[in-house]
């Protein structure tokens, strides 16, 4: 997973409530072994018409937000499917920080894994980002993971709050499953006295 | 851990799951079953042979195929050939982690969370983990079970943990009981319609009250499984002697006198009195009608009785547009009523409705009746042990002789993966769980509702009040 520091980029509009993760990335686009090259897919039924060709009105078909870094979204983002392909697709794409008033937790859990940040902010503080974000590209976000702040184009800056761990592991890109495997031997600890304590957990053996 | 402070059935799991605690309240949380199928584990498989680890505990992990799988005949093999790499990927991966695996062909093969209760692999007091968001379903056994992105599947297989912090509890309480025609499908779209999409996020959601009590084992599966669609990270129900007769004999359950150690344990199981819930909700059971979803969330949810509501009577000018957008994909005018509405497609099936119970309910709707004419009718039981069962009882005759298809396991139309999808413009009376845009197929209309109700919507033609079936 790649560290995330600070960003400074072009931010998105996106003003819809309850974007599912189905609208992310429909599941037909799921067949696939890979983490890589979902980015074509992402949006798919808000960035293409039913011909393929791009929707015109779409946000993310329009310049400067065909190279946008940033989302700014409405509330519950990222609702639905536990789908890691979302945030992999958005990745893909180029985003690596979505803002909205709140997430839903399986995607808000899922973007750390992948060294996007998401930040929720009030409602109010987003409708400004969301006019930031309307004035296109002269009016780039920074956001500055290890501050906590994001700095608007106006000079001012919003601060926000996230998770000490999950900023840690970000900030230094770590993996969390190195983290965890320094306690294994706690693991192994629980394990053994789970097999006294409650041995009626019978193992899975399929005849 | 809190000792002598009432405690909540979530707490009460979580405490006796804790491996270690970081320093910020960060857990490392021991995961019991890991439940895995073909669309969330290739990524997670990959980056385990990447890093060269192993499956910390191939017994505790089940694998089987169910997304993306036909269900035609299955003899010949896979057509699609991207499902057929995902298959194949899975078998390949089983084989060389040790993971014990349920092949498409096995008659124990059906949908993850179908099989899971099914063969007695989810019980309560566990933690139960799976690389999809219906994981939800095994909170009806008294479990904790929450659905995870690929990364959290590469650390349970490596780990047989994840970092998680503790939720917050919300307790939904439904007092009396449904009424004839009102099922558990009913009272869980009330629910959400009641509190939304996100009136969940961050909390386990217990549900509990004499309506909950009341349900079968089915019916809790159905509103645990939609915990998700109301944003919470895990719906629970306290096991009781119906969760205890409904386990007792099945295959992996503990047996004999394991099986009586089990439940004196698990009877310690249940929220104390006086327990603190960081938010509570309450409904009547007995005012909750049969429901149908008219939008592209959820939470747009109405009575069967009701009509198209008009985006004009919202004041916020984004939730009217949104709004609009909805009635505009689902191509309804404001103020039709929802019993006129004609349909193309039914679908009964899904890990939200396609147990024997499900099936037994359709076909006491159907029992006598005809498909109506131009209506193409599914059913896809949850596993090939349903649909044994269903065949012994003869209610795959009752759905044949009606018109209905009668399909091999999977979760089929729910999500369109395999080749049972809508076409664009078509709506469908749908038994599942999500009726987002595109979900059953580009361009596809989906209305939630129960069985029952579903079956009375195939031989009406269009969506109909399943009381005036009686």
């Amino acid at each position: 997973m790649d560290a995330f520091t600070s960003l400074t980029g072009i931010a998105a509009p996106l003003p819809l409530a309850n974007i599912d993760t189905d609208k992310i990335i429909p599941a037909r686009f799921l067949k696939t072994i890979k983490r890589s090259g979902l980015g074509v897919h992402l949006f798919d039924t808000l960035r293409f018409r039913p011909d393929g060709s791009e929707n015109p009105d779409f946000v993310l078909n329009r310049e400067p937000y065909r190279h946008a870094e940033i989302l700014i979204a409405g509330e519950n983002f990222g609702c639905g499917s536990s789908r890691e392909h979302a945030p992999w697709a958005l990745l893909d794409f180029g985003i690596r920080c979505v803002i909205a008033p709140s997430f839903a937790d399986i995607f808000h859990t899922n973007c750390f894994k992948n060294g996007i940040l998401p930040i929720a902010l009030p409602a109010d503080i987003c409708a400004l980002l969301m006019a930031d974000a309307r004035l296109g590209g002269n009016a780039r976000l920074s956001v500055d993971l290890e501050r906590q702040v994001i700095l608007r184009p106006n000079g001012e800056s919003v601060p926000f709050e996230i998770d000490p761990f999950r900023r840690h592991l970000l900030l230094h890109g770590l993996d969390d499953i190195g983290q965890t495997m320094q306690h294994a031997q706690h693991i192994e600890a629980f394990e053994q006295r789970r097999r006294t304590a409650e041995p009626w957990f019978p193992s899975i053996v399929i005849g | 851990m809190a000792e002598g402070k009432p405690r909540t059935l979530f707490d009460k799991i979580w405490d006796r799951h804790v491996v270690d605690r970081l320093p910020d309240g960060t857990c490392i949380l021991y995961i019991d079953r890991h439940l895995v199928h073909e669309v969330t584990s290739p990524q997670a498989f990959e980056g385990l042979r990447l890093a060269g680890r192993p499956v910390r505990r191939p017994e505790a992990t089940i694998a089987v195929v169910d997304h993306n799988v036909p269900t035609s005949d299955r003899r010949a093999g896979i057509a699609e050939p991207e499902s057929r790499l995902q298959v194949e990927t899975l078998e390949r991966n089983v084989a060389a982690f040790g993971v014990p695996y349920i092949p498409l062909l096995d008659a124990r093969q059906g949908i993850v969370h179908i099989i899971g209760p099914e063969l007695g692999l989810s019980l309560p007091g566990m933690t139960i983990v799976c690389g999809d968001s219906h994981t939800s379903t095994h909170g009806a056994m008294g479990a904790l079970a929450f659905g995870i992105g690929t990364s959290e599947v590469e650390h349970v297989l490596a780990t047989q943990t994840l970092l998680q912090k503790p939720a917050r509890n919300m307790l939904v309480e439904v007092g009396g009981r449904l009424a004839p025609g009102v099922t558990a499908k009913d009272l869980i779209l009330a629910i959400i319609g009641r509190i939304g999409t996100a009136g969940g996020t961050g909390h386990v959601i217990e549900y509990a009250g004499e309506a909950i009590r009341a349900l079968d084992m089915a019916g809790r599966m159905s509103v645990c499984n939609m915990s998700i669609e109301a944003g919470a990270r895990a719906g629970l129900i306290a096991p009781d002697e119906t969760t205890f007769a409904y386990i007792e004999g099945r295959p992996h359950a503990p047996q004999g006198a394991a099986f009586a150690q089990a439940v004196a344990e698990w009877r310690t199981l249940p929220s104390d009195p006086g327990a603190a819930y960081d938010r509570v909700v309450r409904l009547d059971g007995a005012e909750v009608v049969p429901m149908v979803t008219w939008g592209t969330s959820p939470e747009a949810v109405l009575p069967i009785t009701g009509v198209v509501p008009d985006p004009a009577s919202l004041a916020d000018p984004e939730q009217r547009a949104q709004r609009a957008r909805m009635l505009d994909y689902m191509g309804l005018t404001p103020g039709q009523k929802l019993t006129d509405l004609a349909i193309d497609v039914v679908f009964i099936g899904s890990c939200t409705n396609s147990r024997i119970e499900d099936i037994r309910a359709a076909a006491a709707v159907v029992r006598g009746r005809r498909v109506a004419p131009g209506v193409r009718a599914l059913v896809v039981p949850g596993s090939g042990l349903v649909r044994q069962q269903a065949e012994a009882e003869g209610l795959d005759r009752v759905l044949l002789e009606a018109g209905f298809e009668w399909r091999e396991p999977g979760c089929s139309m729910c999500l369109g993966m395999n080749p049972d999808k809508l076409t664009p413009g078509q709506r469908c009376a749908s038994t599942s769980n999500r009726n987002f845009e595109g979900r059953q197929g580009p361009g596809g209309r989906t209305h939630l509702l129960s069985p029952a109700m579903a079956a009375a919507a195939a031989v009406s033609g269009h969506l109909a009040d399943v009381r005036e079936f009686a």
